[in-house]
């Protein structure tokens, strides 16, 4: 048993979201709400963490795939939710919830096409070059969001709307409770040490037969593909997208919670996603001071604790190899 | 076990500098082989070209017979050749555990799905990841700090790390680029001894890089020397001790008409 530990943590938590989902009517709607939302900036940072904590790629277009994802999973439930409710058996818990995943997965696996796209040619670069790059990408996919027809499937600049409320505190977190999963199951692997190689020292990595490019581009692949789930919970929270909501703000939003959290710490992150989304919330009233208070805690995190909330090293000293 | 690496008329131009000119040597299974020459004559290019970091501007490197230009570095650590480095490059993050368990990471059998559905085969596997690292590190002595981070360990045994770690690809050829370099006289001891060993007990031929006489001098069936890019003698210890040319190589001739 001990050896299968992680799948038991993996469906505890499937069972416990599915528990808390059935008695979230009697929980408050506004705490809802910001659960939901810490929900999905956990996918969110998590699946960074892998593109630039555990494998040092420093990518700037993360909220550029969740718009693939929410737009993908949107246009599904939109344009053919109502014909596949049918299919699986009229409207219904049952119908609705298979409609939803199917949206979901469309919307990651476009993301995830889009990150492989994406990362294949970019991935040669290092450093702030790529940086450079996802972020000129973020940009390309909001502004072609933006002028696309209003009548058209992507709803132009104004997005899309109307978009049936399927996200519930189960899948949200559910999928969190995946992505947590397959990266952390991944990157303690002997197969994902190499995430981590090619993040120490690529040249080194590759002479230890590391194929350092496909690694890198696994590692955006995945995270693309969380970031699109991540996006399509999103659309199918709030109902209305519009590419403003994916803008460069949004993916700096994330690689904070990744840098706050510990590069390469999925436990710091986690935590750094939860305090920032609920801080967030608080700061609500002074919403013009928001970015200042974000900026003046990141600074002052990296001149005190530089490593992050919970650095991976932490975790590293208590675990022992043998 | 072994197998033969071929350098034929190997030439490297960076734009109008020829870093390694025509040059032609073999490495033969389970041989020692020195690679000597003054600073900047193109040792570590050398290395560069046969670990596939450089493609040759023209020539033929072979190493069991297959072509190794146009494989990329990672291919040719499969093809059984591994290296260390000048300036050691270990996975600063890592324990040195994990260091040598990444370089075993190329003879895994099974891949992401498996690593992902952790199964009975998955831990199978890591364990005997695990126990052939210890192994490993148990005949270098440092199984006692698998947990350590390598960083904080000295600079000798990161150096010997590195030997192991490079040693974890199971290769027939072994690259040391420069490992006395920063060793005191007692370290360099243990490193002639070490070298000696691994090439007995892997039963691998080593391809040595070294600015330090005497480690090379001990042990080395047969040296090769550099100079501006170009082999300007080969032959065994002695010969090549011997060699006028390689003594100007190093000392430079006597000023004419003083």
């Amino acid at each position: 048993m001990k050896n299968y530990k992680s799948q038991i943590a993996l469906i505890a938590a499937l069972a416990v979201s599915m528990g808390v989902s059935m008695c979230s009517d009697s929980l408050d709607a506004y705490a809802l709400d910001v659960m939901l939302n810490v929900g999905i900036n956990i996918i969110l940072a998590v699946s960074l963490n892998l593109v630039n904590g555990f494998t040092g790629q420093f990518s700037l277009g993360h909220a550029a795939f969740m718009a693939v994802g929410a737009y993908g999973a949107s246009i599904v439930t939109l344009e053919m939710g109502g014909p596949l409710v049918r299919v699986f058996g009229g409207p219904g818990w049952f119908a609705d919830s298979l409609t939803f995943l199917i949206a979901l997965t469309v919307g990651g696996v476009c993301a995830a096409v889009a990150g492989w796209l994406v990362g294949v040619p970019s991935l040669r670069l290092r450093g702030d070059y790529l940086a450079i790059v996802t972020l000129g990408f973020n940009e390309i996919i909001r502004v072609v969001l933006q002028n696309t027809s209003g009548d058209g499937p992507f709803g132009g600049a104004l997005g899309l709307k109307g978009i049936e409320p399927f996200t519930s505190f189960f899948w949200v977190f559910a999928i969190a409770a995946v992505a947590i999963y397959v990266i952390a199951a991944l990157v303690n692997s002997t197969y994902g040490r190499g995430f981590l190689a090619v993040r120490d020292d690529e040249i080194a990595a590759e002479s230890m037969g590391v194929n350092t490019v496909r690694y890198k581009v696994i590692a955006f692949v995945i995270g693309s593909f969380f970031a699109g789930l991540a996006g399509g919970l999103y659309a199918h929270l709030r109902t209305t997208i519009s590419p403003e909501g994916f803008n460069f703000l949004k993916s700096v939003d994330v690689v904070v919670m990744v840098i706050l959290g510990g590069m390469g710490s999925t436990v710091g992150v986690v935590l750094a996603a939860v305090i920032l989304t609920v801080l967030n919330e608080f700061l609500r009233d002074f919403e013009q001071y928001r970015m200042i208070v974000f900026s003046l805690l990141l600074i002052v995190m990296m001149i005190m604790r530089p490593q992050g909330l919970l650095p991976a090293e932490f975790f590293a000293r208590r675990r022992k190899s043998a | 076990m072994s197998a033969k690496l071929q350098l034929d008329n190997v030439t490297i131009q960076f734009g109008g500098l020829r870093a390694v000119g025509d040059l032609t040597f073999a490495v033969n299974p389970g041989e020692l082989i020195g690679l000597i020459g003054p600073n900047g004559a193109g040792k570590t290019t050398v290395f560069n070209l046969i670990t596939g970091v450089y493609k040759p501007t023209a020539g033929r490197i072979s190493f069991n017979g297959v072509s190794v230009p146009g494989h990329r570095p990672h291919q040719i650590t499969r093809l059984g050749i591994a290296r260390t480095f000048q300036n050691i490059r270990l996975f600063g993050s890592l324990s040195v555990f994990d260091n040598v368990r990444t370089a075993m990471m190329m003879h895994l059998q099974h891949g992401i799905a498996h690593a992902l559905a952790r199964g009975a085969a998955y831990h199978d596997e890591e364990a005997s990841i695990a126990s052939d690292v210890l192994d490993l590190l148990d005949i270098f002595g440092l199984r006692g700090e698998a947990d350590t981070p390598c960083k904080s360990m000295s600079y000798g045994d990161q150096r010997r790390l590195e030997i192991v770690r490079a040693l974890a690809t199971k290769p027939k050829l072994l690259l040391l680029d420069e490992p006395a370099a920063g060793m005191n006289p007692t370290e360099k001891e243990e490193l002639m001894k070490l070298i000696q060993f691994i090439k007995d007990k892997f039963q691998i031929s080593v391809l040595l890089v070294e600015h330090d006489m005497k480690v090379v001098m001990g042990i080395c069936q047969r040296i090769v020397v550099l100079e501006y890019g170009e082999k300007i003698a080969e032959g065994s210890p002695d010969e090549i001790q011997k060699n006028p040319e390689v003594i100007e190589a190093y000392l430079g001739t006597e000023a004419s008409g003083s």
